[in-house]
């Protein structure tokens, strides 16, 4: 769940189905740009991928750096956030997943103690707080919006997961898929979201953080799991920038 | 800088012709793959065109964007550096005036140019100073609207993040329409551009 960039990218799926990654900078060198960075052959351009996947995996390592983990979201007030709020996903509003509330089961994997799936009602068991944060999405707009639910970092230590472990991914309803580094999953802010602005969108359960852009907070939750193996995600695997800190 | 009559002047030092165009790649690259990402969420009620823009689509273009940044953050750093240690920004752009700047304009619109190899002229001097400043604005703009969180005093200086995201577009708007000044007089004026690539005067002056 890319949060937030929809009807926009949605009008690019077509584009983006072609565009494989291995391929997401051919079709911008207009200006002779090409002849500039790679002496002039076209076939060069494996390089040049390559050469900003370096970077991009060098930019994971500066902002894991950067990130603070005491560092606070600025917060908002109620009178601040936007309505209506922007829904963004890889697809159109209507094809969101249709879940039913009663049935539905989180279910946890991976480095963890207990695997026992958790229903709707387990989640509200637990200590709630909430947060109005502005959340900014990878397109540049921003939105602010109120969330409620579970301290992430509450969750993780009550199904004993490895908090040394350096992933914790996410499978949503919607094919979507991400994961982010265990810090950022820690963070204060980092909340497993079952109250939104407006609960169609990840309804029954999103993450919710504000240290990094909108694509990195999955909605419509079904699976969470903690890993070393680096999980990639459905932007992330396409040549977005993984760590995606704010 | 070599002195004498006879011989030709270095007029544009080794460092200063380097980092002058390992910043016109970056600025290039920034400002392409820029326009790219300003079109996934246009600020202002139009968009750049596609053919005019670096990296095909969001992604591409972030990449790039966020690959050039070291490019131009580092070289901008180095050339500030040997700016200020060496003297050169204080023998190129000392005095600096407004009011010599705009009698420059004055001379240079009735056709004529106060222009001397190796000497920036009172408008080149505000021109230079001002376009630096801008690149510094656009770098920290881009910090700003980067790391929202992070370096969040520097995004509440900038206005907040979505008046860091205007501050970012006028910076490049400020440094396009320097380029464009700055492109069409390198090209038109003769003898020029080759010492921005030799350092040597022309011979003929």
């Amino acid at each position: 769940m890319k949060p937030p960039r929809s009807e926009r990218l949605s009008a690019f799926r077509p584009q983006i189905a072609r565009l494989e990654r291995r391929l997401f900078l051919k079709q911008g060198l207009s200006l002779g740009a090409l002849s500039l960075l790679s002496g002039c052959t076209l076939k060069d351009d494996d390089a040049v991928d390559r050469l900003l996947l370096t970077m991009s995996r060098f930019n994971d390592r500066v902002q894991a750096a950067l990130f603070d983990p005491a560092k606070l979201a600025p917060t908002y007030s109620e009178a601040d956030v936007t309505t209506p709020f922007p829904f963004n996903a890889y697809y159109e509003e209507q094809d969101i997943p249709v879940i039913d509330g009663e049935n539905y089961r989180l279910q946890v994997s991976g480095l963890i103690a207990d695997k026992r799936p958790w229903s709707l009602g387990d989640l509200r068991a637990l200590p709630q707080s909430s947060q109005i944060t502005r959340l900014v999405c990878v397109e540049g707009w921003s939105a602010i919006g109120k969330w409620r639910g579970v301290a992430f970092r509450h969750f993780l230590e009550r199904i004993g997961a490895d908090l040394t472990a350096r992933y914790v991914g996410f499978r949503c309803a919607d094919k979507y898929y991400s994961s982010i580094d265990m810090p950022s999953a820690l963070h204060p802010q980092t909340l497993l979201a079952l109250d939104f602005t407006e609960a169609k969108y990840g309804y029954p359960l999103r993450l919710r953080l504000p240290t990094k852009l909108g694509f990195k907070n999955p909605k419509f939750i079904g699976e969470i799991f903690v890993t070393n193996d680096y999980p990639g995600g459905y932007w992330e695997d396409k040549g977005y920038n993984w760590f995606s800190g704010s | 800088m070599v002195g004498g009559a006879d011989k030709p002047r270095t007029i544009h030092p080794l460092f200063v012709r380097v980092t002058h165009w390992v910043n016109a790649f970056a600025i290039f690259v920034m400002v392409l793959s820029g326009w790219r990402i300003y079109n996934a969420s246009p600020l202002f009620g139009f968009e750049f065109p596609k053919d005019f823009t670096l990296g095909g689509w969001l992604a591409g273009a972030l990449a790039w964007h966020f690959a050039a940044m070291w490019l131009l953050a580092l070289n901008g750093l180095a050339y500030l550096a040997y700016g200020l240690v060496s003297g050169h920004f204080r023998r190129s752009f000392m005095p600096i005036s407004l009011r010599g700047a705009f009698d420059d304009l004055l001379v240079a619109m009735r056709g004529h140019l106060n222009h001397a190899p190796g000497r920036y002229n009172a408008a080149q001097r505000v021109f230079y100073v001002g376009i630096i400043l801008a690149v510094i604005v656009a770098i920290l703009s881009g910090l700003a609207i980067w790391k929202p969180v992070q370096l969040q005093g520097l995004t509440a200086l900038m206005g907040g993040y979505e008046a860091a995201r205007v501050v970012h577009f006028f910076a490049m708007a400020t440094i396009v329409a320097f380029l464009v000044v700055h492109i069409g007089l390198a090209v038109s004026v003769k003898g020029i551009l080759a010492p921005m690539f030799t350092g040597r005067a022309e011979a003929q002056r």
